[in-house]
């Protein structure tokens, strides 16, 4: 039974970073509806900027809230770079764009800061969380945060004018516009906050599986995995989603034999294409409708 | 009118091609075909070799573009099927003993059948969900490979060595050389069977369906059959350039077959433009030999280069190497008059 627990809350502290993953991924999609598959490298590239501030002594939290700060500025950058001649561009030309992101993003990356692994501090510790054995500080500290996240959107989203506008920017853009909403700054806004949120996820994760180009590869599938199985359109789908793919992979790893660490990326695949499947529009989505 | 809808029911990914729009005229064919031919007489070793993983590149970037191209389909997980085709290959040779000439249908029918398997739950997807469920395939699939369960065959991390064939009947031709014709007659012949797969009615079919799913069925089409058809010819076609590639290449491992391959055969496709059939070659020399040229500016810089180049194409040039090709088209058309 203990190692039941252990495995529960292990998964969804692991679960609380594929959250804010999905989170992101959520964020953009609901923009643009468009995946993002350039959101790991992002963040990775955030993970970084945190990394170099501490290495000139900057302490963590300034560091923290410095690197969400340019993270921000930077999403909307890229947005209004690159992504906004491309709002009216096929889904090919999109998905093009994304992956020549993602090879920027990890080259420069490897060029800046080079491909060996690197420490990544936590400002938690990793001590036993309340002297339980059963979780770190850390991994406690994971949870919080994302949680936190959670409602700080959440009150965004429902108590805020700008809230407000960039929900209606995102499910009604023709409306929003007429009632003087202006949607393409809205967009912009969507992509400031993703690239904000991955950044959260990259400097949560990157003192577990430690910092360098590649680290965030495996985290963005299971952050898919957690949109999709929560609802690309849903926000509290995307966390939901996260904590249920952080469990669900460790419980698999612990109690299905021969799945082990090994078959953890293609239990991640398997879950993408089930829910896909039986359920597009995940759990908290809403349905999409075809018409000609 | 949400948003999601906009991802179903936008114009398709590719505009309608006029049907002599997605091949080279005849001139033009025989002097691409003579320069093929005659070209590896006259340059290194290193460089015919690097003429093969064109050939074989280029195939696979084919089938990619029957698939997209074709039915409108997308798939970020090509390595998959070009590392199950690389793989059928490595393994029929070593451990049967079988003649690397026959284990290519077999890996292109493997292929298939994995393809048309795998086409079957992707039915229900469009665009950037199908675009994710094959992203995930290709991540996963070095993973799989180096399961202890497959390891006996596949050689686990280590990977395969394969023998390199000799010219067959005593020909004087080097083994570089001979592997370069080997693949240049097979990359024909499928060429060839590719344009007239999409001039059939099946082709038709694929770009119905390509351009108006809904209406392609109002009008009596099996849209999941001809859809997961079309993923099978795709994966079967990659398979056996998989297979040409592991014979070529001598060797097999999981790394290979990475996320990397599939980015890079897709953008073989883009650079290439999608739905036009010689553009794969196009692509697949342009995901050849611009890392190699970036390479040489500064190591590890690859990745940067080709994600600004492919921000330049799809800028500059949406439509590829197709683009290109009927500028200069209508450039010669002027010179002449």
């Amino acid at each position: 039974m203990e190692l039941f627990t252990n495995q529960v809350l292990a998964g969804i502290a692991t679960g609380a970073i594929y959250a804010c993953m999905a989170l992101a991924v959520v964020m953009i999609y609901q923009a643009i509806d468009h995946l993002n598959f350039a959101q790991g490298e992002m963040a990775m590239f955030s993970t970084f900027m945190s990394w170099q501030m501490m290495q000139w002594g900057v302490p963590y939290w300034w560091a923290f809230i410095l690197t969400l700060a340019l993270s921000f500025v930077g999403g909307i950058a890229i947005e209004r770079l690159l992504f906004k001649p491309l709002a009216k561009a096929p889904v090919l030309t999109n998905v093009a764009g994304f992956i020549a992101l993602f090879a920027i993003v990890n080259s420069v990356a490897g060029l800046i800061w080079d491909f060996t692994i690197k420490q990544y501090p936590t400002p938690f510790g990793s001590s036993p969380f309340l002297g339980s054995q059963l979780i770190s500080t850390h991994q406690a500290g994971m949870i919080g945060v994302t949680v936190l996240l959670l409602i700080l959107l959440f009150l965004f989203f429902q108590y805020t004018r700008m809230g407000l506008a960039m929900r209606a920017a995102a499910s009604l853009p023709e409306s929003a516009r007429l009632v003087g909403i202006n949607t393409s700054w809205m967009i912009a806004l969507g992509w400031g906050m993703a690239a904000a949120i991955g950044s959260i996820a990259g400097m949560l994760i990157a003192p577990v599986v430690f910092l360098e180009p590649n680290m965030m590869g495996g985290v963005l599938i299971y952050g898919f995995a957690a949109a999709v199985l929560g609802g690309l359109t849903s926000p509290l789908g995307a966390v939901i989603g996260g904590f249920l793919v952080g469990v669900f992979e460790n419980l698999a790893g612990t109690y299905i034999p021969g799945v082990g660490n090994e078959l953890k990326l293609p239990i991640a695949l398997a879950l993408i294409i089930t829910v896909l499947v039986v359920k597009p529009a995940g759990l908290f989505g809403r349905p999409i409708v075809k018409r000609v | 009118m949400s948003a999601v809808e906009d991802v179903v029911t936008e114009a398709p990914a590719v505009e309608a091609v006029p049907k002599r729009a997605m091949t080279l005229g005849l001139g033009t064919s025989i002097v691409v075909l003579a320069a093929l031919v005659i070209a590896p007489l006259f340059v290194k070793n290193f460089i015919i070799f690097q003429m093969t993983q064109i050939l074989y590149l280029g195939l696979a970037v084919l089938a990619l573009n029957i698939l997209t191209g074709g039915s409108g389909q997308f798939s970020l997980g090509q390595s998959a099927f070009y590392a199950v085709g690389a793989y059928t290959s490595a393994i029929l040779m070593e451990y049967s003993g079988m003649n690397y000439a026959l284990t290519l249908p077999i890996a292109g029918l493997i292929c298939f059948a994995f393809g048309f398997l795998f086409g079957q739950p992707a039915l229900r997807l469009s665009g950037v969900y199908l675009a994710l469920a094959t992203f995930a395939l290709a991540t996963a699939m070095p993973q799989l490979l180096k399961l202890g369960f497959f390891e006996h065959w596949t050689g686990g991390v280590q990977g395969l060595v394969v023998t390199k064939p000799d010219a067959p009947f005593g020909l004087p031709i080097g083994q570089d050389m001979w592997l370069y014709y080997f693949t240049l007659v097979i990359t024909i012949g499928i060429y060839v069977a590719s344009v007239n797969l999409l001039r059939s009615r099946s082709g038709r079919a694929f770009m119905a369906i390509r351009d108006n799913e809904i209406a392609a069925s109002a009008m009596g089409i099996n849209v999941a059959l001809y859809k997961t058809l079309a993923f099978g010819v795709s994966a079967g076609i990659t398979g056996i350039a998989g297979g040409l590639g592991a014979i070529a290449v001598q060797f097999v491992a999981p790394d290979s077959f990475t996320i990397t391959l599939a980015i890079q055969l897709f953008l073989g496709m883009v650079v290439g433009g999608v739905g036009w059939l010689p553009g794969s070659i196009v692509g697949a020399a342009f995901i050849i030999f611009v890392p190699n040229v970036a390479e040489h500016i500064s190591k590890g810089l690859s990745g940067a280069v080709f994600g600004v180049l492919l921000f330049l194409v799809i800028f500059l040039v949406p439509h590829g190497a197709r683009q290109v090709a009927l500028v200069a088209q209508q450039i010669i058309g002027k010179l002449k008059k």
